[in-house]
């Protein structure tokens, strides 16, 4: 009996930080918020995280590199920009997605070139981006917003089979970026650049083409997210997804990956996406102000880091 | 790698030499948009270019040490954001500009002092820690002025920003007052040169004695202070605090010191560079719009700007390389 105990407490302590929170959320948000965990909120936490997985999951990879994308927010808002424009200006949904991943893409490209080839720290290489963004999706929108969209895009808050869209969206994207990474060459290649890229340039890989694919593909689903925003919001306004690359890098490091030694796991990633999603839904219900939810995101990753940091020295 | 201390002659031609490619871009700036623009050479918009620098340097000075280090302070925006908005409420609650400066000061250093001890006790990596403080900040500003305005400030207090002394705006006397403070400090002080040699090389600092963490901690205290003193004057000159006023400062004060020379490799740049940074950032900034570009491009202009500031550093980098 005594080694049963033993042992599960062996298994508890195994357990990421992030499982530890997901719990904890639960049972306070559970117990405070009226109907937090009715199945019609559960459902609703899943779709309004997915813009946050779609953006999470390249940052995943990103991080992985030991790199990091902070122009993710601004280039995703000059993407739902563009294709709010492209629908506006009579172009079809078809070629709204085209403009708006082209976008992704070319600012994608961008940030390999600066970060891989050119050999620039990543934060300062998507720092520089972001204000190009910026002032892109101002310049594009002069300050204002794009409206009257509504009908090409209302597709999108469907449900299929009483699942909504997005929902299928996301759990598709999930397992496609997990395919990507644990059994393609690219995701061993992304391992084996934040572990050494040198060593994997010796033997012979195209290491930079390689590390810069990372922030492509990255820019790439920034782009395709576009389309998920404007469903979302209506609208292409200037200052969208302000910040949304802020809860991205929250949720992988919440859900563990390591910013500095190349390790870390995609599903701890989607762990992290619900951390930062039940504690914006649950703050949410509770009735408190969304400037105060990146406060306590904020706090929750300092968390995360601790529990994470004791663990290894333990 | 730096010079010894006391080799007046030979740090001043050092500076000469990485400077003097930044002065001639200074002049050539001056000569094309006062051929461009009517109005760039009139005493007025001359004197409104130094006054935007010299508030663009107060918050790049601190910015400098950190990047002297090797770190990175994302957080000086928000930081100058939430201590001008303390700033103001306790100067509307008080009347007075005292109170009111000790407030904006006290808040930045709390913010500086947070930033280093995240970087060093927590060991999280500098552009994280003051990543997510810079989120934290702007909530925590959003939220306490939760949508106001804070506006009209004692004369006495305004006087930092938008008064004069001897016919020049008072933003330029404090820029050279801490241009003259911290080269006397990076210069000529132990501590001064220590910042140089943790961000040269960390490792080789620690074992030659250097208490390399204190010196981060002072960095980011510093650099804290001076966004909270920016603030200030920032203030003073518009007579009104909003949550987000911060915000559009941290992409030009990055500017400013990659413009300035000064590496994100650590170990290399100076406060004078970091001046010139500031002053090119802002020609550029002032001749668009004289120039009548629209506004809305400004932060792709400084995002740019950022970009070739790095590229210019490791360019003179792999230069000297390939000299040695």
């Amino acid at each position: 009996m005594h080694h049963r105990v033993h042992e599960l407490a062996r298994r508890l302590a195994a357990l990421p930080g992030v499982a530890y929170i997901l719990v904890l959320q639960a049972i306070v948000f559970g117990s405070v918020a009226q109907g937090f965990l009715s199945p019609l909120n559960l459902t609703n936490i899943g779709t309004q995280a997915t813009i946050l997985l779609m953006l999470a999951l390249p940052m995943t990879l990103v991080i992985l590199t030991e790199g990091l994308d902070i122009s993710m927010g601004a280039v995703l808002t000059l993407c739902s920009v563009v294709l709010a424009w492209v629908l506006v200006h009579g172009g079809g949904i078809g070629l709204a997605l085209a403009a708006s991943a082209a976008m992704g893409l070319a600012f994608g490209v961008a940030n390999g070139t600066l970060v891989s080839y050119l050999g620039m720290p990543p934060f300062v290489a998507t720092l520089g981006t972001l204000g190009m963004a910026q002032g892109l999706a101002l310049a594009i929108t002069d300050g204002q917003s794009i409206v009257g969209i509504s009908a090409q895009i209302a597709f999108m808050r469907a449900d299929v089979l009483g699942i909504p869209l997005v929902l299928i969206i996301a759990f598709v994207a999930y397992f496609f970026v997990h395919a990507l990474l644990y059994y393609t060459r690219f995701g061993t290649y992304v391992f084996a650049i934040g572990g050494n890229r040198e060593a994997l340039a010796l033997a012979g890989v195209h290491a930079r083409a390689w590390h810069a694919g990372v922030y492509v593909f990255a820019g790439l689903m920034v782009g395709i997210t576009g389309l998920l925003l404007v469903a979302r919001t209506n609208s292409g306004h200037p200052t969208a997804a302000f910040g949304m690359e802020f809860d991205a890098i929250a949720a992988v490091a919440v859900g563990g990956t390591s910013f500095e030694r190349g390790e870390g796991w995609l599903f701890g990633t989607l762990l992290g996406v619900l951390a930062v999603g039940v504690m914006r839904n649950g703050l949410n219900v509770a009735g408190v102000s969304s400037s105060l939810q990146v406060v306590a995101i904020g706090l929750l990753v300092i968390a995360a880091l601790l529990i994470d940091a004791l663990r290894r020295r333990a | 790698m730096r010079v010894a201390r006391g080799n007046l002659l030979e740090s001043t031609r050092e500076a000469f030499a990485r400077l003097g490619g930044r002065l001639a871009a200074v002049i050539l700036i001056f000569v094309v948009l006062g051929l461009a623009s009517d109005v760039f050479l009139t005493q007025n918009n001359l004197l409104n270019v130094l006054r935007q620098a010299a508030l663009l340097f107060l918050i790049a000075s601190g910015l400098t040490l950190v990047i002297l280090t090797a770190g990175l302070d994302l957080s000086v925006g928000a930081n100058l954001g939430m201590s001008a908005c303390l700033a103001a409420s306790v100067l509307k609650a008080t009347g007075s500009p005292f109170l009111g400066v000790l407030t904006g000061v006290a808040s930045g250093l709390a913010t500086g002092l947070a930033n280093g001890l995240l970087v060093t006790a927590l060991r999280i990596p500098p552009f994280i820690a003051t990543y997510g403080m810079l989120w934290v900040l702007h909530g925590l500003s959003y939220y306490y002025m939760a949508g106001d305005t804070i506006y009209g400030f004692p004369p006495g207090f305004r006087e930092i920003g938008s008064g004069y002394l001897f016919g020049l705006p008072v933003p330029i006397y404090l820029m050279f007052v801490f241009l003259a403070i911290g080269w006397l400090f990076l210069e000529r002080t132990t501590w001064g040169q220590e910042v140089y040699a943790v961000g040269a090389n960390p490792v080789a600092a620690r074992l030659s004695g250097v208490p390399v963490r204190r010196r981060l901690v002072l960095v980011y205290t510093v650099s804290g202070g001076m966004a909270g003193l920016a603030a200030l004057v920032y203030l003073a000159r518009l007579n009104s605090a909003e949550a987000d006023i911060g915000e559009p400062l941290l992409l030009p004060a990055i500017a400013a010191v990659l413009i300035g020379g000064a590496s994100l490799f650590g170990g290399v740049g100076t406060l004078g560079g970091t001046l010139i940074g500031a002053l090119i950032l802002t020609l550029v900034l002032n001749g668009m719009n004289l120039l009548e570009v629209n506004a809305n491009w400004q932060p792709l202009v400084t995002g740019a700007m950022v970009l070739i500031g790095v590229l210019l550093d490791m360019w003179t980098r792999r230069r000297a390389e390939e000299k040695s």
